[in-house]
């Protein structure tokens, strides 16, 4: 049955589907065979890329190699205990294979298929409808404890419900019309990735939408902590590894989604693959995921099955990263040619996680969501009825570009000319939903006020710069905000970007906002005022950071 | 011509010129071919004479008015129209046109959006300007685009002589049927995937065929011919650098070849343009008498500005502007080039 679709308040939605409809639930139920299909799937998309014997082994060898040296060089608690003797029988069958050419009980293509299965079986999430519900409650329950806490004046307070997350987190957007498309096809979430945090948040707010939970890749290593790994699998995450670059893992993750998504799954990505090291909304987007979206539509469309994939942007912004020390520098690390980058993982206890939780709760500062507008899978819009539109509004049938000579096609290149334009689109729109806070205008005037005095120096140096002797006065930052504040206006009036409400202000308001939220539970604050009024830096890099949030916008002409 | 590999397919040409004709002739050997032309009377003497432009075509040729039945029939669709009225056309195309078409224009100009119409002192930036591929994805929903281009002097295509031309386009699949449409015994058909360094290459070559032009119209030998060639080969992989093509487009077919077989013709209608106002004619003169739009003479006005914006040294485009717009002489404009202080000869590789 259907729920209504009547808001119970002005901030919650009824559900769209009951839970037994969910098609993470039906997914979950029918695991195994999900599984052997994807091994299928995967199976025959790498045999079409390695075409004869000779290359699959060679393959096959490769993987190898690169597994062994994966679990000697770069173990995680997560990694399952039979690792080891997993790929030490595949070595042995290898070489028997190779060896003895005429055994008749194994083949290349059977050892092929045993490890895309081992893969798809560590991929697949395992959601429990049970541990859904009863994960949400305690996020739900655990959030609202810590941000009434924050506020604790008396002994009390603590249990009461004063606030909750709904008036921390600001969701705006085209929400009605997902919850729409949530029911007419398969809706693809989108965010940008700036925190750790941002997977909760948005597990959060799909409840809070009333969409049906969504499956979605979370970094393997975020299952290392035992309470995430709980969260994660409860909401119906599935695991990406990113230690496994080898192109039989990335088939048989793309075969995943793939399969997923002509399910009808609901899915989530976050398309830049991994948070944004320099604080920028993401222009490089990872086209091998937004490619099985594609490949998964054609496939929909080729066996006639009455299904459309719609793909959401979803802009995360906040005043503070947690991460933002951490992540800038490794930004700055790999861009100053440190090649061989290995990744690590911040997150590796328990402990560590509630501290940043506690943190993030009891700092009393704000987060909006902006849901951008629906596109299909090759970056039209489309309308609440889930059809395409061109940009005089005119109905395009998806379906056509797909076609040639009349059939439905199967074409490797041309889809991946539709992936960078779907790339495309969805930056855009990624640019268009971005909100500017307050506190992003502070770093971005600060930071580019004093780049301009230094612009001798290149970036590293100028970050190398001693803080202490970095000050700028109280009128030329208030010059140099109004300036920006009316480009911004001025930008938003052409639709390229939102802005805050609290960023209407006065303008001494809008400063203090900005200085008072900006990476504010950092050690060393990105920016402080001084008692005259003046602007001063405890931090360039994070200040840096939070800076780059505006960039993209060729603002740079005029600040 | 033999009939013997005319599929069912039909295959679209917009536009009746002398390269559109030429075109459709080469699709003719082996497709059926509806092209088509606004105009009634030209419609119906191709159907009576079976003739377009010194073209004669044969029986798989038919004309036709009508956009609509013209993008109803065919899946792949050729538009070779001045640039002028290429926007014009494709507003008129768009409702008919669907994601399966595969568009491959042939038009080597470029569309600008000016803020008055008849004020030459218009500044812009790249964003203003849009080659014929950026023009067919802004006005419709066809997203497999492709370009022609090549040393295809019209003339020299309805005698068979043999050519090759190169067919652009980010989509494998539109190289593909551009080579299966068009390739024969004399026509050899080359795939390269930089659409827009491809469509630049083709464009900016124009305003050297002018500046060929005025040379020749000058009575200058080979020597100044090599020079010319050469420094407007650099000029153009600049400014086409610099608009977002890349430079290996500009040494194949489509550039240097291209530019090579327009610089010595007298076939070209921008070389003719060059060799009149060389010859002391004033560019209305020129324009009152030309049949066909010679592309170069607004390639030239746009370049120029966009050379400007983007801050590229374009010395032999800017003295032809002040030779077409400002009263400079051609022989004036040499002068003031072969003082111009070039000191390296290549510095792009």
């Amino acid at each position: 049955m259907r729920f209504t679709k009547r808001k119970k308040d002005k901030d919650s939605f009824e559900p769209i589907l009951s839970p037994s409809q969910w098609p993470v639930v039906q997914l979950s139920k029918n695991r195994k065979e999900f599984i052997d299909s994807v091994t299928e799937e995967g199976v025959s998309r790498l045999k079409s890329i390695k075409t004869n014997k000779f290359k699959l082994i060679e393959e096959l060898e490769t993987t190898l190699f690169r597994e062994k040296a994966r679990i000697k060089k770069n173990p995680w608690k997560v990694d399952p205990e039979d690792e080891g003797s997993f790929w030490s029988g595949i070595k042995v069958r290898l070489i028997n294979i190779t060896t003895n050419t005429n055994s008749e009980e194994d083949s290349e293509d059977k050892i092929l298929a045993d490890i895309v299965r081992r893969y798809a079986e560590e991929i697949a999430g395992n959601f429990k409808q049970n541990h859904y519900r009863m994960a949400r409650e305690i996020v739900k329950f655990g959030f609202a404890r810590l941000l009434n806490a924050a506020r604790i004046k008396r002994f009390g307070d603590f249990f009461r419900n004063k606030y909750t997350l709904k008036d921390k987190i600001v969701i705006k957007g085209y929400t009605e019309e997902v919850r729409e498309l949530a029911t007419k096809g398969t809706v693809v979430l989108v965010p940008t990735h700036f925190s750790n945090l941002d997977s909760i948040l948005i597990g959060w707010i799909i409840h809070i939408l009333g969409l049906p939970p969504v499956i979605y890749g979370a970094g393997l290593n975020l299952f290392n902590t035992k309470i995430l790994a709980y969260f994660m699998n409860s909401l119906g995450a599935y695991k990406v590894d990113r230690r496994k670059k080898n192109l039989i893992y990335i088939e048989t993750l793309k075969a995943y989604s793939s399969m997923a998504l002509q399910k009808g799954a609901h899915s989530l990505f976050f398309p830049g693959g991994t948070r944004s090291r320099s604080g920028k909304i993401e222009k490089e987007l990872k086209l091998g995921l937004l490619n099985s979206t594609i490949d998964a539509q054609r496939i929909i469309y080729s066996k006639n099955i009455d299904n459309k994939i719609f793909i959401v942007p979803v802009v995360i912004n906040y005043h503070f990263v947690l991460e933002a020390p951490l992540l800038i520098n490794q930004y700055l690390k790999r861009k100053g040619q440190e090649r061989f980058y290995e990744e690590t993982d911040e997150y590796s206890s328990s402990y560590k996680m509630i501290m940043f939780l506690m943190k993030f709760f009891t700092k009393g500062s704000d987060i909006s969501v902006s849901i951008g507008k629906p596109m299909d899978v090759l970056g039209n819009s489309v309308n609440e009825n889930g059809e395409s539109l061109d940009n005089q509004n005119r109905v395009i049938d998806t379906r056509d570009y797909f076609l040639s000579a009349n059939h439905v096609s199967a074409n490797k290149q041309r889809e991946e000319v539709y992936t960078r334009m779907l790339s495309k689109a969805i930056v855009e729109e990624f640019h268009r939903s971005n909100q500017v806070f307050a506190s992003h205008m502070v770093a971005y005037v600060a930071f580019r006020i004093w780049r301009k005095k230094f612009n001798n120096l290149d970036l590293y140096s100028f970050l190398r710069l001693n803080e202490e002797d970095l000050l700028i006065p109280q009128k030329k930052f208030k010059k140099g905000m109004k300036k920006l504040r009316k480009v911004l206006f001025a930008l938003e009036t052409e639709q390229k970007l939102s802005i805050a409400p609290h960023v209407k202000q006065k303008m001494n308001d809008v400063i203090k906002h900005g200085i008072d939220n900006v990476g504010m539970y950092h050690a060393k604050r990105p920016l402080l005022m001084t008692k005259e009024g003046d602007i001063i830096t405890k931090d360039l890099n994070t200040l840096y950071f939070y800076h780059n949030r505006l960039e993209g916008y060729e603002l740079e002409k005029y600040i | 011509m033999s009939l013997k590999n005319t599929s069912d397919r039909v295959v679209g040409v917009i536009g009746a010129g002398s390269f559109g004709s030429a075109i459709a002739n080469i699709l003719s050997a082996k497709s059926k071919v509806l092209i088509y032309t606004r105009d009634e009377e030209k419609a119906e003497v191709i159907r009576t004479t079976k003739e377009s432009k010194g073209h004669v075509f044969n029986d798989n040729v038919a004309p036709t008015t009508d956009l609509e039945y013209l993008a109803n029939t065919c899946e792949i669709i050729f538009p070779i129209v001045a640039s002028s009225g290429f926007r014009d056309m494709m507003q008129n195309l768009s409702p008919f046109l669907h994601p399966y078409h595969i568009l491959i224009h042939g038009t080597k100009g470029l569309d600008y959006k000016m803020p008055f119409a008849d004020n030459v002192d218009f500044s812009f930036s790249r964003e203003n300007v849009h080659t014929m591929s950026e023009v067919i994805k802004d006005e419709s929903v066809v997203v497999r685009v492709g370009c022609l281009a090549g040393p295809n002097l019209a003339r020299e295509m309805a005698d068979e002589q043999p050519a090759a031309t190169v067919v652009a386009s980010h989509f494998d699949e539109v190289i593909k049927v551009g080579q299966q449409l068009l390739r024969n015994n004399r026509f050899q058909v080359y795939g390269n995937n930089d659409l827009i360094g491809i469509e630049l290459a083709g464009v900016l070559k124009n305003i050297i065929a002018i500046a060929s032009g005025a040379l020749s119209g000058l009575g200058l030998g080979e020597n100044a011919k090599g020079l010319l060639i050469s420094r407007g080969m650099v000029e153009m992989i600049y400014l086409g650098e610099a608009l977002g093509g890349n430079m290996k487009a500009f040494v194949g077919l489509a550039g240097i070849g291209d530019l090579v077989a327009t610089c010595n013709s007298p076939l070209s209608r921008n070389f003719s343009v060059g060799f009149r106002l060389a010859k002391g004619e004033t560019l209305d003169q020129i324009l009152g008498s030309m049949e066909e739009v010679a592309e170069g003479i607004n390639t030239v006005k746009i370049a120029k500005k966009l050379a400007e914006f983007h801050n590229v040294k374009a010395p032999i485009t800017q003295t032809l502007y002040k030779v077409l717009y400002e009263n400079l002489t051609v022989e004036e404009g040499l002068a003031y080039l072969m003082k111009y202080p070039f000191n390296v000869d290549i510095a792009f590789i």
